[in-house]
């Protein structure tokens, strides 16, 4: 006697295609759902009109369309901006926030790209900035040619994060120790070095959690210098600090996909065995891949010394854990960071003065869920399938003692 | 300086070592059983800080320590159960998932403990017992709790079937799979296990050990727990000492500000007192270099399925 | 009603995966108290059919009779529920665990604690019953291979289990754990259990077995015969068949100078134990030395030591005038020496980088390809273009990523990255396994090409038919050593399958 059942079940099948459109909708879907659900938990932390808040993060963050147009006509008069700093003065700050984040995406990407999970660019940025600080304020003399000086400060930042990196790259090339836990003990280990410099050791300035002011040579021309030439810059803190961001990251794109070390790092990230058949030596490319991971991370670090023009106690943590989720969202993809950073960069300067405070945090944790979630889209093709399976009852049981 | 008091403060820097490595011992244990299990979360300190707010608030509303623990719990339970759906049934990465729960994590719990930060806190219960007058009751409680948790959880892992089981999905998923056990059950629920550890440990901060709630209250300490682990080798009486061990070493730079310590004491020394913080951070990089060279000489690995997703093989 | 002294029967039974029919229409039955051997080469589908009759895989037709009734296995507990267990191949045992706690996984009995100390002695028992002793408090991965196995076979019999599937034994044994083995089988049939011992090495299967069942390429070859009725000869002729399928056009070889010189290698396997064990070879420029023998003879380390995957412990390997050890860079020989790996699409490809960047593998860091630092896009769009027409790859293009290529042409992409920079030296593994008809044969002419172009091919393999088309030469290798070697146009294919079962030969 036979009985046909029948019932569904979720098929994952291995995707042999990739559409490219999919990245596009699990970043937009990710954002998206980010922002419904972070809706509903600002209602709960006390906000009525979530969607107001919105509005207003992007405002903070961005400007509105009637202050642009105010200041594109203010460029084209050459006056100064009739509505002040609201002109440009919210893009001004996004991208001011914008190249450190940038730069620490770029250090997360080209890690991850060998599979290494570097989460420790915070630490390195620390380092890199007190090495830059150090060069600044007590071995280069203040008198230095500005180009000079912040060249110094650049190569400073880049050597000691790049230091930073290799001791984690090192021990997991050397003796396979989990990078994730010595770059995460590595940032708080950088976070206390600091501490140590500024709040109570030889750095500071009296009472004051703080170095002394840079001097001018040690800083990042900022636009609102050039107001005698362009009235618009005038209290425009931006800076060519994006610049050297955006480079890193056109560089870094022709290294992955243009050269032959980028085409190893990209064999070893995903093949480690077809590498080791073709012949690349894979303890010397870890060892390589932190090291760089690390010097974008301490230049990020000395860029924003040079930006901030003093270090104090109160350097920013965090920047690092944003780049790991920039990095995700850009697909790992260098060119993808810079338009992915400048947003993320508009997302902290807007909730910056909102409350309540760890809205951005909060948006990045959930963006960031919703994204590794919809991967499984890319990778697997998931059907709901009828099974029919033929039940023959009578056969079991009975010869079961 | 009498010797009677030295002897006093022996004992206060110890005890107070175990009542600070309590909630690291927590976190530890439930990490263990969730890799044990074959799943990696490092989303800890994300659910450590969810159970410390979320307790907290609980307490501060009703007043309740209990019902803040279980809170805590509960909370931690249920970040774990949003990892768990991400990397067992949709496969993702462990990594970047476990790094997710920690940004949810820290973020909600900033977000939701707003109100919460520099509020009062629990008052600490006294015994009216000469000598522990000083030491809260509820400490005391709650070491005796880890003290018993540990060796239980070494027996349930180890001379347990269900343990077994767990052991098994951990270390060969199909072997276990062609046995009937189910790998996905088992994961999902040692995942969730291990969460609510997590946010028990975070609960137990916010309300016992450093009663209050502040932002970021964990400091890292989710991620000194996913380090003891290896060290640990993924043994519950291995994680009882190095907790404790961490506790004191987290303690120490208090104490060592206590100017009644002889010789010893950073009471005049600031800067000294700056690189015994890094202590915690550093020793947890140095018992993995340790850790290292052991798991070499002894075979003491990692679950071998750890950190790969359970995909059943196509049968007919 | 079936005949109801067998003690399990199958018939009809049907299996197919992707592209392949592993059993077609089998009928197979074994009477209670025989050790029963079931033979056939690689791929047969000997363990197909047994995975079926154990309950891990569902027959697309036929049925099973256990004890006369028809029984549905839907799991491994559905089968050992009718006495039914198998030892695989690869054993299901966890290393960390301790052989009791081996034994009880999965149980249902004790509920929660699990009471070891009874159940080591209950595990010590069993093993004594059998004369399998065995401690049961030591951890799996302290153990010899044997006595895994014989964890595995007491777990089978813990669960009351009668008849008793061995996936080739006595393939990771050694001969004297092959002996207690067999006097334990012996043992075993004595108190009422059924053995069905899956092997292809002859020798064992005369000397344990009471009747045989001959499988090849899906299909009984010799259905049941008592074993003392049959000679090895006639049982090999059945393994092996006759026909070959494949005749290759190929000129009379012209062998040049030595390229290859392997002197006394010794390497061990990823287990530690010895896999090659003073082995020495040569290779001349444009001849084709076959390697003939039983899976898990030292191949894989063979070829792995040959490629700088693998080190060896010991011995001299001799690439023309550079020496191959731990001093070499390997990816400096680049293109000179080519590697067909065993395993295209773990080890011979890139599965995410495009079929053009995988093409470059082994010329990426060389002009043409390599442009100073960077590498010439142009070069490697042409070179991927040039070598899909030449080598017939099948593709949307050749931006597609390599993990959409199908096995055969996945394989053509591999030879046309091996073969295009005109190696002096191919080692060759498996290369036709799995392909279908069309493919293997455009895979045998880029072999026969370079060849006669002058390179030096090493071609390790299973398939005789294949071999003795495309070799200029054949060794045959058993446990880690070459046990003859012979023009192929001597090597008769009873004596060969003879050799490769480890029986002595005269060649």
């Amino acid at each position: 006697m036979k009985r046909l059942l029948s019932s569904y079940r979720l098929r994952i099948e291995t995707r042999m295609d990739n559409p490219g459109w999919m990245g596009l909708v699990s970043a937009i879907l990710g954002v998206l759902l980010a922002l419904i659900i972070g809706g509903f938990v600002l209602r709960a932390a006390g906000a009525t009109d979530p969607i107001a808040t919105y509005r207003e993060i992007f405002k903070e963050a961005f400007g509105t369309f009637a202050d642009w147009r105010a200041g594109i006509s203010a460029v084209l008069n050459h006056k100064a901006c009739a509505k002040g700093l609201l002109c440009f003065g919210p893009l001004s700050d996004t991208l001011v926030k914008a190249s450190p984040i940038l730069l620490t995406t770029l250090a997360c990407i080209v890690a991850f790209r060998m599979k290494l999970w570097n989460i420790g660019a915070d630490g390195q940025m620390f380092f890199g900035a007190w090495a830059a600080t150090g060069v600044a304020l007590f071995v280069l003399p203040e008198t230095t040619n500005r180009v000079v000086m912040l060249g110094a400060m650049a190569l400073a930042g880049i050597l000691a994060g790049s230091l930073y990196g290799a001791i984690p790259g090192f021990l997991k090339a050397k003796l396979n120790i989990n990078e994730i836990i010595t770059t995460l003990m590595l940032n708080y280990i950088g976070y206390k070095w600091l501490e140590y410099f500024i709040v109570v050791g030889p750095w500071s300035i009296g009472d004051f959690e703080s170095t002394g002011k840079f001097p001018v040579s040690a800083t990042w021309p900022r636009l609102t210098e050039y107001v005698k030439q362009f009235p618009i810059a005038a209290g425009l803190t931006v800076h060519p600090g994006i610049f050297v961001g955006v480079l890193a990251a056109i560089l870094l794109a022709w290294i992955l996909y243009r050269s032959r070390w980028g085409y190893q790092i990209r064999v070893i990230g995903d093949n480690p065995k077809a590498a080791r058949y073709a012949g690349i030596n894979l303890e010397r490319n870890i060892i390589l891949v932190m090291a760089i991971s690390g010097a974008l991370a301490g230049l990020a670090g000395m860029n924003e010394v040079a930006a901030l023009r003093t270090l104090t106690g109160r350097f920013q943590r965090g920047y690092g854990f944003t780049g790991v989720i920039v990095a995700w969202l850009a697909r790992l993809n260098p060119l993808a960071a810079i338009l992915v950073s400048f947003l993320f960069g508009g997302l902290l300067v807007g909730t910056k003065l909102i409350q309540p405070q760890g809205i951005a945090s909060m948006l990045q944790g959930v963006i960031l869920f919703v994204v590794i979630g919809t991967e499984l889209l890319f990778r697997y093709r998931v059907r709901l399938e009828k099974v029919e399976q033929i039940v023959v009852p009578e056969t079991r049981g009975e010869n079961d003692r | 300086m009498t010797g009677s008091n030295l002897t006093i403060l022996a004992i206060t820097i110890l005890f107070g070592a175990l009542v600070s490595g309590t909630p690291l011992l927590f976190a530890t244990i439930g990490e263990i059983f969730s890799e044990r299990s074959g799943v990696m979360n490092l989303g800890i300190e994300g659910m450590m800080l969810v159970g410390a707010m979320g307790g907290f608030a609980v307490w501060f509303h009703t007043g309740n320590m209990i019902f803040g623990l279980i809170a805590g719990m509960l909370l931690g339970g249920l970040l774990a159960l949003l990892h768990a759906f991400i990397t067992i049934s949709l496969r993702a990465d462990q990594v970047v998932s476990g790094l997710a729960v920690t940004f949810l994590g820290a973020g909600f719990s900033s977000i939701l403990g707003q109100p919460y930060v520099g509020q009062r806190v629990p008052q600490p219960i006294t015994l009216p017992i000469p000598g522990l007058e000083y030491i809260p009751a509820e400490q005391i409680i709650l070491v005796f709790i880890g003290l018993i948790f540990a060796p239980l959880a070494w027996y349930y892992l180890n001379r347990t079937r269900p343990g077994l089981n767990l052991r098994s999905v951990g270390e060969y998923p199909s072997a276990a799979d062609s046995l009937g056990i189910n790998v996905y059950h088992t994961r999902y629920s040692y995942v969730i296990f291990g969460g609510m550890m997590s946010g028990l440990g975070g609960a137990a901060m916010s309300l016992i050990t450093d009663p209050g709630w502040s932002d970021g209250k964990t400091s890292g300490l989710g991620w000194i727990a996913v380090g003891l682990v290896i060290f640990a080798a993924w043994d519950p009486l291995r994680g009882l000492w190095v907790s404790y061990l961490f506790g004191l070493l987290r303690r120490l730079p208090l104490d060592l500000q206590n100017p009644a310590l002889p010789l010893i004491s950073t009471a005049n020394n600031p800067s000294v007192g700056r690189f015994m913080d890094m202590l915690p951070y550093l020793a947890t990089i140095f018992i993995l270099i340790l850790g290292s060279r052991e798991a070499m000489r002894k075979r003491l690995g990692a679950p071998a399925a750890l950190g790969t997703p359970y995909i059943r093989g196509e049968r007919g | 009603m079936t005949e109801s002294i067998n003690a399990f029967e199958m018939r009809g039974i049907v299996k197919r995966f992707p592209g392949v029919i592993a059993n077609d229409h089998v009928d197979f039955a074994c009477r209670p108290g025989e050790v029963h051997a079931l033979l056939g080469e690689n791929g047969a589908g000997k363990s197909t059919l047994m995975n079926v009759l154990a309950g891990l895989y569902h027959p697309d037709a036929g049925e099973i009779f256990v004890g006369g009734k028809r029984v549905v296995f839907r799991s491994p507990q559905d089968a050992i529920a009718h006495g039914i267990g198998m030892v695989h191949q690869h054993f299901m045992l966890v290393p960390t665990h301790s052989v009791a706690e081996n034994v009880v996984l999965g149980l249902n009995q004790p509920r929660f604690f699990l009471k070891l100390a009874h159940v080591e002695e209950q595990v010590a028992a069993l093993g004594e019953q059998f004369g399998m002793t065995v401690n049961p408090r030591a951890k799996i991965w302290e153990l010899s291979v044997g006595e895994q196995q014989r964890v595995e076979v007491l777990k089978m019999l813990f669960r009351g289990a009668k008849v008793l599937i061995l996936d080739e034994p006595t393939a990771v044994l050694t001969p004297q754990e092959v002996e207690t083995l067999f006097v334990t089988l012996r043992d075993m049939t004595k108190r009422g259990h059924t053995i069905v011992f899956i092997s292809h090495k002859l020798d064992e299967v005369v000397a344990i077995s009471d009747r045989v069942t001959v499988m090849r390429r899906g299909k009984v070859t010799a259905a049941q015969i008592p074993t003392r009725e049959t000679t090895k000869a006639q049982l090999a002729k059945r393994m092996v068949g006759r026909e070959i399928l494949f005749q290759i056009e190929k000129k009379k070889a012209q062998p040049g100078k030595v390229i290859l010189s392997v002197e006394h290698i010794f390497a061990e396997n990823d287990r530690g134990l010895p896999a090659l064990r003073d082995l020495s070879l040569q290779v001349c420029a444009g001849e084709v030395l076959g390697i003939a023998g039983v899976a898990g003879n030292g191949q894989r380390e063979l070829a792995e030591v040959l490629t700088g995957l693998r080190r060896a412990v010991k011995g001299k390997i001799m690439f023309g005038d550079i020496p191959l050890d731990k001093h070499t860079s390997w990816l400096n020989l680049g293109q000179k020496l080519a590697h067909i790996p065993e395993d295209r699409a773990a080890v011979g490809s890139v599965p995410d980088l495009s079929i053009a960047e995988n093409l470059i593998l082994k010329s990426f860091h060389r002009p043409p390809i390599a442009a100073g630092w960077s590498i010439n896009r142009a070069a490697v769009h042409q070179n991927a273009v040039r070598l899909a027409g030449e080598y017939q790859i099948t593709m949307p293009s050749v931006d597609t990523p390599a993990r959409m290529l199908s096995g055969g042409n996945l394989q053509k992409l591999i030879l046309a990255r091996e073969t295009s920079g005109h190696p002096e030296l191919m080692i060759a593994m498996h290369p036709t396994r799995g392909l279908d008809v069309g493919a293997t044969e455009a895979v045998h002419n880029i072999l026969i090409k370079q060849r006669d172009a002058g390179a030096a091919i090493l071609l390790i393999s299973e398939d005789l038919d294949e071999l003795l088309s495309l070799s200029d030469r054949l060794g045959v290798i058993y446990e880690g050593q070459l046990v003859g070697e012979m023009p192929t146009k001597d090597a008769e294919i009873h004596k060969v399958g003879l050799m490769m079962a480890g029986t002595k030969v005269e060649a």
